[in-house]
């Protein structure tokens, strides 16, 4: 997989108006996210992660540095527009997202700024509404859908874009546990079967756990970067800076500091019920060994 | 005795036209004063309009709602005086904030009770005290300070109050890990040290486990549970069969449990767990074999 977005010794600064000292995000920072991958950013609020992400698509541009999207220097204003169709974003706020007063004039906005032929646009609608599964709901106020449906609808304003990658900044936040499951299982369809490069920006590590990727960032830095299972496992890091793990990556810790051996790279309900079961087995076939040799010894 | 009871509470919105919808159906409840209860069911079960009745932003349409053994709407001139014994800090409280400081900002629910000036200053600062806001982010414009510093100022707002009984509705919505174990451990600190009633909405059951002694659970306009942790979380099927989510460890206990294992399955809490874990590793195991 070739590099799709490519971060270089890239600093930010957010200078305020009347005071002298920039309020400094990040500095000398590298990243590189490759085509096709799903990534997840954790960092507790002010990390710097929301401000990275508005590097991706040219909303923010490095003050030094710099960074590609498919090769494209952000810095180029003739690239802009190039730029914003190859990497779309949805963020937060489902109702800070939406235009129009029907859901699928919301998601042909995009379509009709950037001059698409109607015809095209009634099937990119189309098949925007169908891949984020609401196309029962094209003639609804958008005002009416529950948040899941709203910032499914955000998305598929974006998806009809037909861009390579899609960040999303926090978009389960301000949804309820039902409309997370909807919008994850989303996110990860476009990822894994439209091939779609993922970006999620959240402080839920249950949806950072279903990642390909996970880096985390902290003082505008990236502390660490990798599979999901291996960040996790660092749970004392990870609670250094204000995060969490999964249940069942904090169970196994706290096994392994009562000196009972257990692996740390445990996620998912099932790996750490297989993992608790090997652990009581084993337990019990070594308290059977020794009962056996007391039993001899007498 | 209760501090919040209902007896046979509806509310239907837009009655009479073609969107009428039944949001709470003949609610029966009592909540005792100086319990710390989490609420929970998913979007539309009807939790949001059920709080909304208890300082009395919605009225019934039907059935009543005492609050402290008054009839909340049997004398409007009253209402006014029971509304200031709850106090309700709603979702993403700090796009309320609208005074030129933080002080301001907390004083203005005291200031409308009518206390004296003294009695007002020592309010807020109390108030402040308890969600950690030094002297000098006080005296800063609210707009000046981070997401979670507003958001502890809006609620520090409604504790200056000092409501006999405090709502919350999702306190924690869009914070971090540390922002979220901050905001619930001083509303915990705060509760026991007033002793008051809290209620906090929560879409995060294992945020529930961690501060709540009782769970009230909605489902489709009704109350499908209204008891302590132990007893709801012994329900983990029933709940997630209404789509709720139980904490991960409950449902790996759970299916430790399947698996034929002797461990209690009402384990809610990482402490909870690994105490219960160590003991079946040890007092377990059959060792006569």
């Amino acid at each position: 997989m070739s590099d799709f977005i490519e971060a270089r010794g890239i600093s930010f600064s957010y200078a305020m108006d009347d005071d002298p000292n920039p309020i400094r995000v990040f500095e000398d920072l590298d990243l590189k996210i490759k085509e096709g991958e799903m990534v997840a950013i954790l960092g507790h609020n002010g990390s710097g992660k929301s401000t990275l992400a508005k590097h991706f698509n040219a909303i923010l541009m490095p003050d030094e540095g710099m960074i590609t999207v498919n090769g494209m220097d952000t810095r180029n204003g003739d690239l802009l527009y190039d730029i914003r169709q190859e990497v779309g974003m949805v963020f937060q706020n489902p109702d800070n997202q939406i235009v129009a007063t029907v859901v699928e004039e919301d998601v042909a906005f995009g379509l009709e700024n950037i001059g698409v032929p109607p015809a095209e646009i009634r099937t990119r609608v189309d098949d925007a509404l169908e891949r984020v599964g609401i196309s029962e709901y094209k003639a609804h106020a958008p005002h009416r859908l529950s948040g899941g449906q709203k910032q499914r609808v955000a998305i598929a304003g974006i998806i009809a874009m037909r861009p390579r990658c899609i960040v999303l900044d926090e978009p389960t936040a301000m949804l309820d546990p039902a409309g997370r499951r909807e919008v994850m299982k989303t996110i990860l369809d476009l990822n894994k079967n439209h091939g779609i490069t993922i970006v999620i920006i959240t402080h839920y590590m249950d949806e950072a756990a279903q990642c390909d990727r996970v880096v985390v960032m902290d003082s505008g830095s990236i502390l660490i970067d990798s599979t999901p299972e291996d960040v996790f496992s660092h749970v004392r890091m990870l609670k250094s800076v204000g995060l969490d793990v999964p249940q069942a990556t904090e169970i196994c810790y706290e096994l392994n500091k009562a000196g009972y051996t257990m692996p740390t790279e445990v996620l998912s309900v099932k790996n750490c019920a297989d993992e608790l079961q090997k652990l009581i087995e084993r337990t019990y076939a070594a308290k059977r060994k020794a009962a056996k040799l007391g039993s001899k010894n007498k | 005795m209760a501090i919040i009871k209902t007896e046979n509470l509806s509310h239907i919105y837009s009655e009479g036209t073609p969107f009428v919808k039944t949001a709470i159906d003949n609610i029966n409840l009592e909540i005792e004063e100086g319990e710390m209860v989490g609420v929970i069911g998913h979007t539309g079960s009807g939790k949001s309009t059920l709080i909304q009745h208890f300082n009395g932003l919605l009225q019934p349409t039907s059935g009543k709602i005492y609050i402290d053994g008054e009839d909340m709407w049997a004398d409007k001139a009253k209402l006014r005086d029971i509304r200031f014994k709850v106090g309700l800090v709603f979702q993403y409280p700090e796009y309320q904030l609208f005074e030129e400081t933080c002080y301001k900002d907390i004083a203005f629910g005291p200031k409308n009770m009518g206390l004296s000036e003294e009695e007002v200053d020592k309010r807020v600062r109390e108030a402040a005290a308890f969600v950690n806001l030094s002297e000098e982010q006080l005296m800063k414009s609210p707009f000046e300070l981070s997401g979670g510093q507003k958001r502890r100022v809006a609620i520090a707002g409604v504790l200056a109050m000092k409501p006999k009984v405090l709502i919350l509705d999702e306190p924690t919505a869009g914070l971090d890990p540390k922002g979220r174990d901050r905001i619930l451990g001083q509303i915990k600190e705060y509760h026991q040290e007033e002793g008051n009633t809290v209620l906090i909405v929560s879409h995060s059951m294992e945020d529930v486990a961690k501060f709540a002694k009782k769970v009230l659970v909605m489902n489709r306009s009704k109350v499908f549970m209204y008891d302590t942790v132990d007893a709801v979380f012994a329900r983990a099927k029933e709940i997630a069969e209404i789509g709720l989510a139980v904490p991960q460890i409950t449902q790996i206990f759970a299916e430790l449990k399947k698996r034929g294992y002797d461990v209690n399955p009402n384990v809610y809490t990482i402490e909870a767990a690994k105490a219960e874990l160590i003991r079946l590793l040890e007092e377990g195991g059959d060792i006569r074999a």
